[in-house]
């Protein structure tokens, strides 16, 4: 029997909460880091001041976004060995070195270019300073194809052998590791999802600001700028994850099994949109679903046969001896609703309002609107949406923040407990990998200890960021205009004071 | 020599990186509760290490990742036997890292004053837990059998560990204090250099009886070389500092860090983790270590990347030369 306070559960709670937690911020960062690079380019090619507004003002809500996920972060490179002792022993070999390489190649980029960014307004010049952030947000990448490359092993290990002389399992090709379809496939979703993240986060922001006809001309164009990022971010999310679905077929039937709480496998297995009753019986009741379109989604193939939960236990029964290997069905299936879910929504309010808020295509002149007036909401070249009706697109733009949020939370939930009890699929179970040495008391203390520390944070970053967003854009200065021509910062005017200081 | 005889010097380097950088940030945070007088001077010292911090503490990250990949048992040892203090460590370092990103960022004098109230113990804590931690790693620890920890959290509290925590203390409030007299204008600054003198002899103090009492227990004769080098910088760093001669007062303080280091990692070698039960208990660079295929990765991969590193992070410190004092902050929130 299991008991809710042995270690092995507080552990999956501690690993669970603190990653998503970090999860949180981190697609924010690698989307802000570009999109507010993108936008500091096109302040240096066009010298136009809207553009250095929205830098400044996107910039900012990116630094409080960053400190987060750097802090956040610094746990998980840990936790590996604190909590997980026994796996890190088993693994070290080959999960320890794309770590490695994250924190040599990614990490020590992004934070020290961030550094030279937030300080550097005058102390660089001006495409060096440009070049910064840039460098920042490749940073952000590379750090993403690491570590997801380290997680793609634990989904597919590759590229290793078992030692049963150290009982542990060892490198043989590296390069299996970094370039292997899950991590591919794993990595253009989780990026083009990040994207989808950012954009939609830009989207609430400005709809916020232009439902109040305040910060006209930084809010408009920076919600083209994201709109155009969410429905194509938005599509690439959905082909990359039908790839990932492919891939997870193969390599993790049961999860795409546990997905659908499919229980027998069936050709032409249907997809189910919304079951009622229990998923965790033996059989569901289910309410809505399109036939054929699972083995669609799992082989590209109308008709062929997708193995159920039942099968898929059998068969690894007999190839891993007794045991139970179902993960939580109605986390797998409920969490891949969520995501595709709150996803579609993002998407097909992004989609909405690239079209309602066009300029020029198949809009009548006289509702053509100018740079510096909220645009009106065209449905068709002559009719425009009423502003009552408009103030509501509005709203759900603004509610739309936090929809990829919770499909990004949903999608990791989905993955790492559907991959349950295996800690590496196939090799290590959850159980053996736990610390051994260390105790309840100490595993509940750091639990108590993370989670509040981490819902103090959320309250203080979370203002922080309203009070920022509400401000809005700030106005320039003589100082911001001017960029230093020597690095380090020009010699007249060396008592005034630095553009930037904590 | 082997490939894993070159990967423990290599997470000596690292080590010693971490703590010649975040020493002296370390200490400007303790600083901020000693030197400053006023709000102005608290925000000048938190300035001078404004832009390079988060880079600094990527040092950590990196000897960390780089323990977990070139000696697994080492690093699961480690960080699960030591699993309270880390946690410290840990919830010292979340809150310090977004009281710099946060504390200017409002402009109500509490919000301000809580952050700079965080920064001190958020500083002081590590700063202390890091050489409690080293000292144990050096004397040794409860290993069991099975590699794991064996002890309990008040294990770790023995008077050597302690004195080892009041070393690093002291000895990176005093690299902070010189760090604070290159970085400053007026006032501050000559305050800085008085304040370097003190904590430099109390540094001078405590390292000279941890590092002997070391070198007595577990020593050796190239321990004993590297430990008169760090006793001999610190008398310069002390000396250069009252002299007034800035840089190489930082110099040699940074020198007797580093020296101090790799004086621990000369006692432990070829242990990484010697086991105070059982000698055939000890963890070593050889029964701790990955297979030679991913040491040979790892050594590209550090080859190549880290002088990179040093590059950039050397140019930062360029960038950010000019000395500043209270009249370029600037008045309002960022
Ligand atoms: C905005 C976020 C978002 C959206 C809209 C979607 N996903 Fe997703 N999905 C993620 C965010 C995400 C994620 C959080 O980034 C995950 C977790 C692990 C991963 O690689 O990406 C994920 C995982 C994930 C997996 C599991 C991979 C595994 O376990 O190995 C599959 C099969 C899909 N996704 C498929 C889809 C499909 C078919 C989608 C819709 C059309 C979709 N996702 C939309
Ligand atoms: C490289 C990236 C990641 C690695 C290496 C990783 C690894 C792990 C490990 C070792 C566990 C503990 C064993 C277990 O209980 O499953 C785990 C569990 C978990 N992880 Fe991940 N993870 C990664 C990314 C993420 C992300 C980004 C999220 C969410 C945002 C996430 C969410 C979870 C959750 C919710 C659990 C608990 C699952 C359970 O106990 O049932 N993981 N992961
Ligand atoms: C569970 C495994 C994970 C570990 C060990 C980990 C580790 C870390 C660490 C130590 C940092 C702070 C770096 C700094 O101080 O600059 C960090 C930040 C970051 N991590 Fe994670 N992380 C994990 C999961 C993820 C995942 C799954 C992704 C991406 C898909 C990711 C992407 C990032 C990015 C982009 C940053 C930098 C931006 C930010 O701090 O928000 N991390 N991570």
């Amino acid at each position: 029997m299991q008991l809710a306070l042995e270690p092995l559960n507080v552990a999956r709670w501690q690993f669970g909460v603190t990653t998503v937690y970090h999860f949180l911020f981190v697609p924010l960062t690698i989307s802000l880091s570009a999109l507010t690079a993108g936008l500091q380019t096109a302040w240096v090619r066009t010298s136009n001041e809207k553009y250095l507004r929205a830098t400044k003002f996107w910039g900012k809500l990116f630094l409080i976004n960053i400190a987060m996920g750097v802090v956040t972060g610094i746990v998980q490179e840990f936790q590996f060995g604190m909590n997980w002792s026994d796996y890190s022993r088993f693994v070290g070999d080959i999960f320890g070195a794309p770590l490695a390489f994250e924190a040599l190649i990614a990490f020590f980029f992004e934070s020290t270019f961030i550094g030279l960014w937030i300080f550097g307004w005058d102390r660089l010049p001006r495409r060096i300073h440009l070049a910064c952030i840039w460098i920042v947000s490749l940073g952000t990448l590379l750090s993403a194809y690491f570590i997801l490359a380290a997680n793609s092993w634990m989904q597919h290990p590759v590229g290793y052998r078992y030692n049963p002389v150290t009982k542990r399992a060892e490198l043989t090709d590296f390069w299996a590791v970094l370039t292997q379809n899950t991590a591919l496939a794993q990595f253009f979703h989780t990026m083009s999802a990040a994207f989808l993240t950012g954009a939609a986060f830009m989207i609430g922001i400005c709809a916020y600001h232009l439902a109040r006809k305040q910060h006209i001309a930084v809010m408009r164009s920076s919600l083209r700028m994201a709109l155009v990022v969410a429905v194509v971010a938005g599509a690439l999310t959905a082909i990359s994850g039908d790839t990932l679905g492919k891939v997870m077929f193969k390599q993790q039937p049961m999860k795409m099994a546990a997905a659908e709480a499919l229980w027998d496998g069936q050709d032409g297995a249907p997809f189910s949109i919304f079951a009622v009753g229990n998923v965790d019986k033996g059989h569901n009741e289910v309410a809505i679903e399109v036939p054929d379109l699972l083995s669609f989604l799992a082989t590209d193939d109308f008709g062929s046969h997708v193995p159920g939960i039942n099968d898929v236990n059998k068969a690894e029964q007999h190839t891993y001896g007794p045991g139970d290997y179902r993960p939580d069905i109605p986390v797998a299936y409920w969490g891949f609703r969520w995501m595709i879910g709150f996803g579609a929504v993002s998407i097909a309010v992004g989609a909405a309002g690239l079209w309602l808020t066009r300029r020029r295509w198949w809009v009548a002149p006289e509702h053509r609107t100018g740079e510096d007036e909220v645009p009106h909401l065209m449905v068709t070249r002559g009719i425009r949406i009423s502003p009552s009706l408009s103030r509501w697109y509005w709203r759900i733009a603004l509610l739309t923040m936090v929809f990829p949020l919770l499909a990004n939370s949903w999608g990791w939930i989905f993955t790492e407990t559907g991959r349950q009890p295996w800690a590496v699929y196939g090799l290590l179970p959850t159980a053996d990998a736990v610390s051994p040495g260390v105790s309840t008391g100490e595993a509940v203390t750091s639990l108590t200890v993370f989670t509040l520390l981490y819902a103090a944070l959320a309250v203080i970053e979370v203002r922080l960021m309203a009070t920022y967003v509400k401000a809005g854009p700030p106005e320039l200065t003589d100082d911001d205009r001017r960029s230093p021509t020597r690095i380090g910062g020009d010699r007249e005017g060396a008592d005034r004071p630095m553009a930037f200081s904590y | 020599m082997h490939l894993y005889d070159v990967w423990f010097v290599l997470i000596a380097v690292l080590w010693t990186g971490y703590f010649f950088l975040e020493g002296f940030d370390f200490g400007i945070g303790v600083l901020t509760g000693l030197l400053a007088r006023d709000r102005a001077e608290r925000r000048v010292l938190i300035n001078t290490i404004g832009p390079v911090w988060d880079g600094n503490e990527v040092w950590l990250l990196t000897a960390g990742g780089a323990t977990f990949a070139a000696f697994p048992d080492w690093y699961a040892t480690l960080f699960s036997g030591f699993y309270l203090p880390l946690l410290l460590i840990l919830v010292c370092l979340i809150v310090r890292g977004v009281a710099f990103e946060y504390r200017a960022k409002r402009e109500e004098e509490r919000w301000q004053r809580n952050w700079e109230r965080a920064i001190f113990w958020t500083s002081l804590l590590p700063a202390f837990l890091w050489g409690v931690a080293f000292a144990n790693i050096a004397w040794g620890v409860k290993i069991g059998a099975d590699k794991n920890y064996a002890g309990g959290f008040f294990d770790l509290l023995h008077p050597h560990a302690l004195l080892g925590g009041l070393v690093t203390l002291t000895l990176f409030t005093f690299h902070g204090a010189v760090f604070a007299s290159l970085k400053t204008l007026g006032p501050i600054r000559e305050r800085a250099r008085r304040h370097a003198t003190r904590a430099g002899l109390l540094a001078a103090v405590a390292a000279a009886s941890f590092l002997i009492w070391t070198q007595v227990h577990t020593g050796n004769g190239r321990s004993l070389v590297a430990l008169v080098v760090a006793v001999a910088a610190l008398a310069a760093a002390l000396g250069a500092n009252l002299a007034g001669r800035e840089g190489w007062s930082f110099a040699f303080s940074g020198a007797t860090i580093a020296a101090a280091v790799v004086m621990l990692f000369l006692t432990l070698f070829p242990d990484v983790m010697p086991s105070t039960l059982n000698s055939d208990w000890s963890l070593t660079v050889s029964n701790a270590s990955a297979t030679p295929y991913t040491l040979k990765i790892m050594t590209w991969c550090a080859g190549v990347a880290t002088p990179l590193v040093l590059l950039y992070q050397s140019w930062t410190y360029w960038v950010f030369r000019k000395r500043i004092g209270t009249q370029h902050i600037a008045e309002g929130a960022h």
